[in-house]
Parts: structure tokens; C-alpha cells; sequence
């Protein structure tokens, strides 16, 4: 009946290459083109570059990783939804420039209390990711226009804000206790950045699996108006979507400002077409209705990869974009290929 | 007197800028029987579901339910008091599993956390409930369209239902799933639910009805008892006038071969079939859903791949083929399913209609579009098919179901073709708008072409067709000639011979 049980039938007693292509099938009609595109990247790099599967490389890998994982799982959030979210970037941006510039102005008049400077400068610039996720949420559930049109003008708004503020200028003069903790710090022999990942990721993972908002969002992106037959406010719920991708973008802006220790209005300038690189290439439906947790982790983590794996085998920066740009169209590429294996077209 | 009713309006009335789509009804509704709305599309029965099931609110008047004044402000609303209604568009979502709908807006959760091995069970209970034979884990996107239906009445079916609303539920059943539905309407009345039905089916009021009150434009015409009232009558209220006949006599007059289908197999389903269409004839084609007969007329139209055999057209090899070419040989295919396949929604009526004549009558010299032909050649189109002028500029989407396969239909009346494959033609579509697509049928296999009317709607079949072949499972079981041509000599060929024996 179904397409997974079609591909899985054995008709005759089959050889094993005909076995192993079973297979193949069957894992990219269940998890996409990611486990492929993944053991292809590591063959080349592995093969290419010897550090690339030294411990130290793949822990530096992870630690890279973490600002993209979060971005990407609120690229998700949006994705299922049936929409996207342009303007991540911008958020991440703006969040670090006001959170540098509170903690800047606060560390000078208040020296020797670091502790409560962090604290405000973390919570503006949370606050400020909050602010961009409510303006997207208000402009596409309530007023009803497009992702595209209102995360793109949000994204401008952003960007131009955030430049505005610093004039251009990278924010210095933050507290050093900011950097050493969220930056650079250890906790539990794992570092911080990675912890506050994983915490959001098991956040998200609960959010998406054991709570009825998971499948609320999931049915906002299959179906909205049967959605909204079946008692689910879908404004809500899409406003959610949009208030969580801006918080997590907003915390990973938070932690790549303690990783370069000043505020950047440039931060996440490639972050949008990333995540939603990551997303894609991890299964995420674009048309909504479709996305799973772990493996949006490792698709931000196969995007890393093949950056890091580049970086090892002297490949340019302007020959990077083009990789990416030609994987994230592979990936959509494929991904209609499995949708058609998925859902049979109506007759 | 009041107790009596579980449900009744006064007044109720629902006004849109310059329509009155339902003007002042008072409906009521008794527990334990069915009650049929019926009347044309754009009568207001549709408007009036949506009011009573909350997913619309009245401009005035009031519903009352067992003799309390309520107001709905939203479905939740209405389900609180026992009201579920299953509408006609389906309200599943296809990536979702078939638990997960069931369940959608009240998940079981313990200790704040989704229960998954209770949503299963549950959605798997309410299934085995009814008697559908279907997966609760399965996706929906999976199931055939007369499965999601099953699970569509399922979901209207959960937690306490005093009233369930039924929107032409059996539109897209086959006989078999048809019985089993109506044998759970029985068991339902026996609990006490009140049911109201909309169906444009005759033999279903017959089956199930109680009472039936009619609809047109907007208003209430009349509540009558089912068993007292004759179809003819139903007919002639539903309209305002009496159509004599729904069905027009259409000439015999056979002439040459147009279609030869020889030995045909399709990767789609199709069996060596084998049919033949002459000029002036109007051909049936019966048979359950999914038989074949509409994927034989497809793959021979291009539009699927033929594996083995042969098709003709007018002597033509034609086996290999697609859209593009068979228009161009003078073969027009309706396809079934007007919102996905034949209409393109957003472009108003006119557009749609001279959408395939842009490539050939209406391109002028050096390839520009000539404007003022299409507007005539549009117009023309429209008033045979009884498609009024000012629904020509409108956009499609928003037209009434009725009025979507007028223009339909208009579309294959640019062009003078050789060969006209209807398919459902009148799917979801009221009586005044049948006859006058009938009267089309009429014309064009009067004029010499060659006409072939896939459906599931018997009647049209009994009425219409000069011939008949019957499918099943692929294959073609028979064929029957004019007076063959009746009810049981149908039904016999529809089910397999050994199943009938078995």
C-alpha cells in the first residue's frame, strides 16, 4: 500500500548489489539525500586532508557547528509551517550589537559588577531577537503576507539598524568574563557553547515530539485551514514559530559575540541561505509539514563539514559559496524526487 | 413541542456585500433522523453547515440546540454541544499520520507530555469502531481518496456527537463503502443522533432520507416527509420549474469509426481493453472507481503511458501520443477533478475557456494574440453551455461548483473536435446545471462527433448512453447495446464473476 513498503518488497531472491540498492532507496525515502551527501563528504575529505578525522578536528568541528544548529532549528520551527525565515541573520546581527553595546556602556560606569553587566547585555540583546521574531509573527499571521515579503523587509530593517547604532564600527570594550564564559568556557569538561546547544536542542526535540504544539505546527504546515477546522489557532501557533526562530538566532548571536569578542553588525551575514541549506538538506519539507530534529542537527553539521573540509583542502572562500549554493539546489532537487516517492500525486 | 428538537434555527440568515447566501431559514432537526438538505449549488446548504457547525457565523437570526439559544463563534464551540460536521473539502493533512488526526486539538497527554502509545490506540480504537479497515499509523497522504473520507468521518465522528453533518460524504465512495457508511447512519439514528445530509443523489433520499427540506437561493422552500414526496416533485421545488426531463433523447444516428482502442494494457492498470467509438453515438463507460475506465481514456489521450496494444483514431495510428498532438487530431479529454486538473483557478472564466485555443484559432499574424476573438469566441462558448455573461469575467475559483464545469465544458467548445471523452462530467454538480450540460452532450453527438461519458453515476449512463461497456479491475467485462443498457445488466457486470459465485 504504502511507497516504503513497495520499495522494501523483495520480489526475487535479489543479488547484492540489487540488495544494497534497496537499501539506499529505502534510507533516502526515509531520510533524505543527508546520509549519502555525509558519507560522500567524509570519503573525499577524509581522503584528501589527514587531520580531518583527527579527534581534535571533528571536536572543533562540533564547537563551529553549535551557532549553525541553533540557527537551522528555528529555520526548522518556521520551515514546517509551510514558511522560512530570512532574516535569522539580521537577528543574530542585531542581538549582538546590542547586547556589545549595553554591556560597552554599562562596563564602563559599572566596573566591578561584570556579573549583572552580563546579565543586562544578554537580556537586551534578547530582547531584540524577541522584537524581530513578534514583527515577522504580527506581519505573517496576522496581517497575512508573505514570509518572503516580510522576513526579507525585516531582515533590511535589522541589518540597517543594526549599522545605524555602530555606525559600521565593530563594538569593543566587552566585559572579559563575557568571553571567557560563553565564548571559550568549559563546563562539565564539554564546552559552553556546546551545552547551551544541546539544552536547546533537547528543548526543541521535546517541543517537536512529546508536546501536541509539535503536531500543532507540523498541521499549521500540512493543512492550515484543517488546522484551524480541527480547533488549532494557526496565528498562534505560526506567531510561535517565528518568536522561537528569532530566540534561538538571537542566542546564537549571543554566543558567536562572545566567540569573537566585539559586536558586529556583519555577524550572520550568510546564515539565512545556511540554515535553510541545513534544513533542506536534512529533509525539511519547503512545502511545509515535513521536519525532524536530529537530522536538521546533522544537516548543520554536514554544512559545517564541508566548509571545514574545504578550509583543510585550501579551497577559496568565493569557491565555498559556490559549493554551498550548489548543494543547497541538490538537496531540493532530491527532495522532490522523495516527495513524489512519498506522497503519490493526487488523481 | 420544543424537547422534541435537538436542534432549530429561527430566522437564520447569512449576508455577504450584495449576495443574501442564506436569507432568514428556520431548519429543525429531530434526534435519530436524517434529515437531507438539497437543492442547487448556491442554494445556501453549504452556507447553512457552516453555520451550524460554527465555522461561520450568522449575520441574524438565532440556533438554538435542545430549545437553548447558543452562539457559535468557532467549530470548538459548536463541538462542545455535540455538533460535528464532516465538510466536502477535506480537512485531513496529509503529512500528518491518520492517529494524528484523529487526535488533532486533543492529544492524550500525561504529566504535560504527548501519550503516542494512547494516540494510537485510541485512533486505532474509534477506527475499528465503525468498521473501516485502515491503519491508524499509516500517513495519510498514502490512502486512497474513499480511505481519507473514512478517516474524515471518523475524526467528525469523536467525542460526544448528538449532530453530525454530512457534506455529500458518498461523493467520492464506491458502492460497497456507500453501504457500509449508510449502514452506519442506521446505527447512529438508533443512538439518537440527528444527521444532516446534504446529497444531490436521488437513490440516496431514497435510502436514508426522513425528511428533506429544500433550498433555493438562499431560502427555505419547504420541509417535506421523504417516503410521501416523489423525486419529480423533489426536482421541480429544488429548480422553481418543472424540467420535464433532466435527461435529453439523443439521436442514433451511428456513423464512422472515430476511436479503435485495440488489446490496450497501461502500466496505470489496464488490461487488454479493447473499445470502439463511432461518429453520432454516445458511449458509456460504467464501473466502480478505479476500475480502469477512466485511466483507458487517458493513456489513450496521452496523458498516461500505454504498455501494449494499439489505439486508432479516425485510422490513425495515435498509440504513442500526448496532449498536445491529440487535440491537434480533434480529441478532447474533460478531466475529472475540475479544481486540480481542468481549471486554472485564478484566471476568470473567459480565460480559462480560450486558454487552449491561444496556440491555434486566436494567434494572429506574427503570433499576436487576437483580444476581440477570444472575448467572442469566449462568449459563444459560455452561452451554450448556459454559462451566464456575467460569470464570464469572474474568476473562476470564486464561481459555484456548477458554474466551474460550465466553463469547463466551454473549453472544449472553441474548437469544432471529432472525439469528446467526458469523464464524471457532472461530479458534485446540481440537476438545472446536469440538464444543461446534457443538452451539450446532445448537441455535439447530433452534429456528427463522437462522444464517450466515463461515470459512476449510473442513471447518467442508463439515460445517455446508445452503448455501454462495463470494467472491472482493468478489464473489460462487457458490452451492452440500447435497450441491454439497464440497471441490473450494468450491476452484474460490475463486480468480478467469481466474486458474485463466491
Amino acid at each position: 500500500m504504502t511507497t516504503q513498503n513497495a520499495v522494501a518488497l523483495p520480489t526475487a531472491p535479489p543479488t547484492l548489489p540489487q540488495r544494497a540498492m534497496q537499501v539506499a532507496l529505502r534510507l533516502f525515502v526515509q531520510l533524505g539525500v543527508l546520509p549519502f551527501m555525509l558519507a560522500l563528504a567524509v570519503l573525499v575529505f577524509g581522503s584528501l586532508s589527514d587531520p580531518f578525522l583527527s579527534t581534535q578536528n571533528l571536536m572543533n568541528l562540533l564547537r563551529q557547528s553549535v551557532y549553525l544548529i541553533l540557527v537551522s532549528m528555528g529555520q526548522m520551527l518556521v520551515l514546517v509551517t509551510g514558511g522560512f525565515d530570512l532574516s535569522v541573520g539580521t537577528t543574530m546581527a542585531l542581538t549582538s550589537v546590542i547586547s556589545a553595546l549595553v554591556m560597552q556602556t554599562l562596563g564602563s560606569s559599572l566596573p566591578d559588577m561584570a556579573g549583572l553587566v552580563i546579565v543586562l547585555g544578554c537580556t537586551a540583546g534578547l530582547i531584540a531577537g524577541l522584537t524581530v521574531g513578534l514583527l515577522n509573527g504580527l506581519g505573517i499571521a496576522w496581517a497575512g503576507v508573505s514570509p518572503f515579503i516580510v522576513t526579507m523587509g525585516v531582515q533590511s530593517i535589522g541589518f540597517g539598524a543594526a549599522l545605524y547604532l555602530t555606525g559600521g564600527v565593530p563594538v569593543n570594550g566587552l566585559p572579559p568574563a563575557f568571553s571567557d564564559l560563553f565564548g571559550f568556557g568549559n563546563v562539565l569538561g564539554l564546552p559552553l557553547p556546546v551545552l547551551v546547544t544541546a539544552l536547546c536542542v533537547a528543548a526543541i526535540y521535546l517541543l517537536m515530539n512529546r508536546l501536541p504544539t509539535g503536531t500543532y505546527l507540523l498541521a499549521v504546515g500540512g493543512n492550515a485551514k484543517a488546522a484551524a477546522l480541527s480547533g488549532i489557532a494557526t496565528r498562534k501557533v505560526l506567531l510561535m514559530a517565528y518568536i522561537f526562530c528569532a530566540v534561538l538566532a538571537s542566542i546564537s548571536g549571543l554566543l558567536l559575540t562572545a566567540r569573537v569578542e566585539t559586536g558586529e553588525a556583519n555577524l550572520g551575514g550568510t546564515v539565512a541561505l545556511e540554515s535553510i541549506a541545513a534544513c533542506v538538506i536534512a529533509g525539511v519539507s519547503l512545502r511545509g509539514g515535513i521536519g525532524r530534529v536530529p537530522n536538521v542537527v546533522m544537516g548543520a553539521i554536514f554544512i559545517n563539514l564541508v566548509q571545514n573540509g574545504m578550509n583543510l583542502t585550501n579551497v577559496g572562500s568565493y569557491l565555498q559559496m559556490v559549493v554551498l549554493g550548489l548543494l543547497l539546489i541538490i538537496a531540493v532537487v532530491a527532495d522532490q524526487f522523495r516527495q513524489r516517492m512519498i506522497l503519490p500525486s493526487p488523481t | 413541542m420544543n424537547d422534541f428538537h435537538l436542534l432549530h434555527t429561527e430566522g437564520l440568515s447569512r449576508f455577504y456585500p450584495g449576495v443574501r447566501a442564506l436569507d432568514s431559514v428556520d431548519f429543525d432537526l429531530a434526534a435519530g433522523e436524517v434529515h437531507v438538505l438539497f437543492g442547487e449549488n448556491g442554494a445556501g446548504k453549504s452556507t447553512l453547515i457552516s453555520l451550524l457547525a460554527g465555522a461561520n457565523t450568522p449575520s441574524a437570526g438565532q440556533i438554538h440546540v435542545r430549545g437553548a439559544p447558543l452562539q457559535f463563534t468557532n467549530v470548538q464551540d459548536a463541538r462542545q454541544e455535540g455538533i460535528s460536521a464532516v465538510f466536502q473539502e477535506f480537512s485531513l493533512i496529509p503529512t500528518l499520520s491518520v492517529a494524528q488526526n484523529l487526535c488533532l486539538g486533543e492529544e492524550p497527554v500525561q504529566h504535560g507530555l504527548l501519550d503516542k502509545v494512547a494516540l494510537l490506540q485510541r485512533a486505532q480504537r474509534s477506527l475499528d469502531e465503525l468498521g473501516f479497515e485502515i491503519d491508524a499509523s499509516a500517513l495519510v497522504a498514502t490512502l486512497s481518496r474513499a480511505q481519507q473520507q473514512m478517516v474524515e468521518i471518523a475524526k467528525g465522528l469523536r467525542g460526544q456527537v448528538s449532530v453530525l453533518i454530512l457534506d455529500e460524504p458518498t461523493a467520492s465512495l464506491t458502492e460497497r463503502e456507500t453501504t457500509k457508511l449508510f449502514a452506519l447512519i442506521r446505527r447512529l439514528k438508533t443512538q439518537g443522533v440527528g444527521i444532516v445530509y446534504i446529497s444531490h443523489r436521488m437513490q440516496e433520499i431514497n435510502q436514508i432520507a426522513d425528511r428533506v427540506t429544500v433550498l433555493r437561493d438562499g431560502k427555505k422552500v419547504c420541509t417535506v416527509k421523504a417516503a410521501d414526496t416523489s423525486h419529480d416533485q423533489l426536482i421541480s421545488l429544488m429548480s422553481g420549474r418543472t424540467i420535464e426531463k433532466i435527461y435529453p433523447h439523443i439521436e442514433y444516428r451511428p456513423g464512422e469509426l472515430v476511436l479503435d482502442i485495440q488489446q490496450v494494457s497501461t502500466p496505470s492498470g489496464v488490461h487488454n481493453a479493447s473499445i470502439t467509438v463511432r461518429r453520432g453515438e454516445v458511449v458509456g463507460l460504467a464501473g466502480l472507481v478505479g476500475c480502469g475506465k477512466s485511466e483507458l481514456l487517458r493513456a489513450a489521450y496521452g496523458l498516461d503511458a500505454v504498455s501494449s496494444g494499439k489505439v486508432f483514431l479516425k485510422g490513425q495510428d495515435h498509440t504513442r501520443t500526448n496532449p498536445t498532438k491529440s487535440l491537434k487530431a480533434g480529441y478532447f479529454y474533460l478531466p475529472p477533478d475540475r479544481k486540480s486538473e481542468g481549471l486554472v483557478l485564478g484566471f476568470c472564466s473567459a480565460a480559462n475557456i480560450t486558454l487552449s485555443a491561444l496556440s491555434g484559432p486566436l494567434r494572429g499574424l506574427s503570433g499576436w494574440l487576437r483580444k476581440k476573438d477570444a472575448q467572442s469566441m469566449a462568449s459563444a462558448a459560455g452561452e451554450q453551455v448556459e454559462l451566464s455573461h456575467r460569470n464570464l469575467g469572474k474568476t473562476v475559483g470564486l464561481l459555484s461548483g456548477g458554474n466551474q464545469q460550465k466553463a469547463l465544458f466551454a473549453k472544449g467548445l472553441t474548437r469544432a473536435m471529432d472525439l469528446y471523452v467526458f469523464d464524471e462530467p457532472t461530479v458534485g454538480v446540481d440537476v438545472g446545471t446536469r440538464s444543461a450540460l446534457y443538452k451539450v452532450i446532445k448537441q455535439l453527438c447530433e452534429s456528427g462527433a463522437a462522444v464517450v461519458l466515463i461515470s459512476s453515476d449510473l442513471p447518467e449512463i442508463l439515460h445517455l448512453a446508445h452503448r455501454a461497456y462495463v470494467m472491472y479491475g482493468g478489464e473489460v467485462m462487457g458490452e451492452l447495446q440500447g435497450p441491454e443498457i439497464t440497471e441490473g445488466g450494468l450491476l452484474n457486470l460490475f463486480f468480478d464473476a467469481k466474486e458474485t459465485l463466491a
